[in-house]
């Protein structure tokens, strides 16, 4: 069964040295908006967790601020990756530390193409610097891991692509870049059956190669089918209202979110 | 973090110490400021003219002096003092074939520019003017043995052969009495390119004119003719670029070019002039049946802009395509378009244009169709995409259209965008500064402009593109 809050044995239970990202009571929102209350949560290298919650429930928002989007304000609470608080750094800083968000809806950038641009952001990482031959080959190897087409590439970034392909694109850059901590928001939303089951296999692609740790946002258990879950958190109004293991998406499944609804309106009353 | 969102908005000024370098005029020769018949009869004198050129010159020169202080419809040239604008300029040395003739301060000039190492691996002539006189002029052997003549005008009306090619058709397309400054330009005009294809004569390699402005308060005024005979086929750049004074600084050049019955002229141009100056030039081009016209156009520099190439599609079946790019930022105000005129039945026009402005820049496009009553199933379509940095620059868009024939189609759109903020976030998020994300977008969106050019000039227009984009945000 889930807990309605992490207790000190669950953050006991993570190493000092086994943790990655640990979420201090944030409190966040737009300008005129709260959206996030007092928002905890810890994940230990090459950890698998899962964010889930109904829609609205401030998810995606929580993925967002992780990665530093400026859209949101920060007004309480401290966010600390690799033992640095980052709370205050620019979404530039924390990818190059090893923060990765997948995005919901992939930005269009016409006039880039998708190979230069890779070329780009790889070469921003000392860790990652190769010869221009070998990122060709490593960045074919992916693509046909990924099912795309040669001509993917010679095309602009997003550009007229598919949801699916967006997702397959996004999933390239993920395994390219191996970042410590990817963040997958909503990567299973809008994809058919053949794109779902190519991102899931990049998803274990780079659990497995790159042994990062992963925090799926997701509504929908489907994308889990194939993964080991560590933890699970439930995020209701703005607030995470459950943490339990992996299994506790079994009863997500089962009984939807209706109880942690009634729970949160509960304890607000 | 809202602090950061402000500096989103701003992007540094330009380091534009690669243009920005001058030398001594020492030893060259400057006529007096202002007009008057006797600098006109001056220059002429100096270049040996025929009579009829005199004669034109000082026609244009009552032509110039008759006629308004034009335009006053665009951006102001309240700052342009003809009095104080030397029309003549010259430095002291002779036209020659080989760089090592010329002198070493106007060669490291061309060499700073990287017109030598082009010329070697790219370009089948060359022609380099330097303030009023063409310093530097060759032409590979072998395109020259095919009959292509690629010469200066002066040089061309010292040519029996040649002289009277150039007195049929200067001054024709774009004629003295067109607008006040190009009745100025014919009255002083210097430098420039005379181009002769023979029928048939495919150019391998582009010819390139680049111009250097280099002396302080002066003006430019060269003349380019091109004529390609039936079936032939060329690509003609040009570049241009000054370094910074704080006096103004006139460019009133002519461009006339004669693209025969089912030849082909590509026309291209990197113009980066310093931001004093006030770029009043004029390009026509007069297409043929079954023939083509291409416009390459990236404006990068000037204070003002005034420049509208023209195009008259006077043949059957003549196609006219305009690429181009504007990029205003501080202090800049540049008034730019496009005019295509389609006279022939079956013509088509495509005319894609794309302006970025930053800094408070200004940027306006006209573009301007005028379909004939022969031009039956005349097509012409008119794009234009414009993106703003911030909320300090301006953009606008005013096309006219005139349609006479009812079977013609014409269409137009524009767009104004700005950088959203997922982009820059996605960039971001994957690791590029601002900084670079911004400039990434922006060469994105110059992309479809630059994918026209030849690769040199392409890396070219990237850099500039990066050095206005460039400086530390955030």
């Amino acid at each position: 069964m889930y807990r309605p809050k992490p207790s000190d044995a669950t953050i006991g239970r993570l190493a000092m040295s086994n943790q990655l990202l640990r979420v201090n009571g944030i409190s966040a929102g737009t300008e005129d908006k709260p959206i996030l209350h007092d928002v905890s949560l810890e994940v230990g290298s090459g950890e698998t967790h899962v964010l889930m919650g109904p829609n609205g429930a401030g998810k995606s928002t929580l993925g967002h601020v992780i990665m530093g989007d400026p859209a949101y304000q920060v007004t309480d609470g401290t966010i600390v990756f690799d033992g640095t608080d980052i709370t205050e750094q620019s979404a530039d800083k924390r990818s190059l530390a090893g923060i990765f968000l997948s995005y919901q809806a992939p930005v269009e950038v016409p006039g880039v193409p998708l190979y230069s641009y890779l070329r780009t952001i790889t070469q921003k990482r000392p860790e990652l610097k190769m010869t221009a031959r070998k990122f060709r080959n490593r960045v074919g190897e992916i693509a046909e891991q990924l099912d795309m087409g040669s001509s993917f590439l010679t095309r602009e970034l997003n550009v007229g692509f598919s949801g699916g392909e967006k997702k397959k694109i996004e999933m390239l850059q993920l395994l390219l870049l191996r970042p410590k901590l990817a963040i997958l928001d909503e990567t299973d939303s809008g994809l058919d059956v053949d794109a779902l089951s190519v991102v899931s296999r990049g998803i274990e692609a780079y659990r497995k190669d790159c042994d990062g740790a992963l925090l799926v946002i997701t509504h929908n258990t489907r994308i889990l089918e194939r993964l080991t879950v560590d933890r699970t958190h439930v995020m209701v109004q703005g607030r995470l209202v459950a943490e339990g293991p992996g299994s506790l998406i079994d009863d997500i499944d089962a009984h939807g979110f209706e109880q942690f609804e009634k729970a949160s309106a509960g304890g607000e009353a | 973090m809202s602090e950061r969102t402000q500096n989103r908005t701003h992007v540094d000024d330009v380091d534009r110490s690669l243009y920005d370098f001058t030398y001594s005029e020492e030893g060259y020769e400057r006529y007096d400021d202002g007009l008057t018949p006797n600098i006109v009869r001056a220059i002429s004198q100096k270049k040996d003219e025929p009579e009829w050129m005199l004669n034109m010159r000082l026609a244009a020169l009552d032509t110039y002096h008759a006629k308004e202080m034009a335009p006053n419809w665009g951006p102001s040239i309240a700052g342009l003092d003809m009095d104080h604008i030397s029309t003549y300029v010259s430095p002291r040395t002779k036209q020659a074939k080989n760089w090592d003739d010329v002198p070493d301060d106007i060669k490291n000039t061309f060499e700073r520019l990287g017109i030598p190492e082009a010329e070697r691996e790219s370009l089948a002539g060359v022609g380099a003017q330097y303030d009023s006189e063409i310093v530097y002029h060759n032409m590979r052997e072998e395109v020259a043995k095919s009959g292509v003549i690629y010469t200066t005008i002066e040089d061309a009306l010292h040519d029996p052969q040649w002289e009277p090619v150039v007195h049929e058709y200067f001054g024709t397309l774009i004629p003295p009495a067109d607008h006040k400054f190009a009745a100025l330009h014919y009255a002083v005009w210097s430098g420039g390119s005379f181009v002769y294809v023979p029928e048939g004569v495919t150019v391998e390699y582009p010819l390139q004119s680049y111009f250097r402005l280099n002396a302080e308060g002066a003006g430019q005024f060269e003349h380019t003719l091109i004529i390609v005979e039936k079936g032939a086929d060329l690509h003609f750049i040009e570049g241009c670029s000054a370094p910074k004074y704080y006096e103004a600084n006139l460019h009133a050049g002519a461009v006339e070019l004669f693209v025969k019955d089912g030849a082909r002229l590509r026309y291209s141009t990197i113009e980066n002039w310093s931001k004093n100056m006030y770029n009043l030039n004029t390009k026509r081009a007069r297409v043929g049946a079954d023939a083509k016209m291409e416009w390459v156009s990236g404006s990068f520099g000037s204070h003002v802009s005034y420049l509208y190439p023209t195009t008259i599609l006077a043949g059957d079946r003549g196609i006219c395509e305009f690429t181009g790019i504007t990029f205003a930022g501080a202090t800049q105000d540049l008034d730019t378009g496009c005019k295509v005129i389609l006279n022939g039945a079956n013509t088509t026009a495509s005319v894609d244009t794309k302006s970025i402005s930053k800094d408070g820049g200004c940027n306006t496009f006209r573009s301007s169709v005028v379909v004939g009553r022969r031009a039956a199933n005349a097509r012409c379509s008119v794009s234009c995409q414009s993106l703003m940095l911030d909320d300090i620059s301006c953009s606008d868009t005013i096309p006219a259209m005139d349609v006479r024939n009812a079977t013609a189609s014409v269409g137009h759109e524009a767009t104004i965008g700005r950088i959203s903020d997922d982009t820059v976030l996605y960039l971001m998020s994957r690791g590029c500064s601002e900084a670079e994300a911004r400039t990434m977008v922006v060469g994105g969106f110059a992309n479809p402009v630059s994918k026209e050019l030849p690769l040199e000039y392409a890396v070219e227009m990237n850099n500039l593109i990066k050095l206005e984009m460039e400086g530390a945000i955030g």
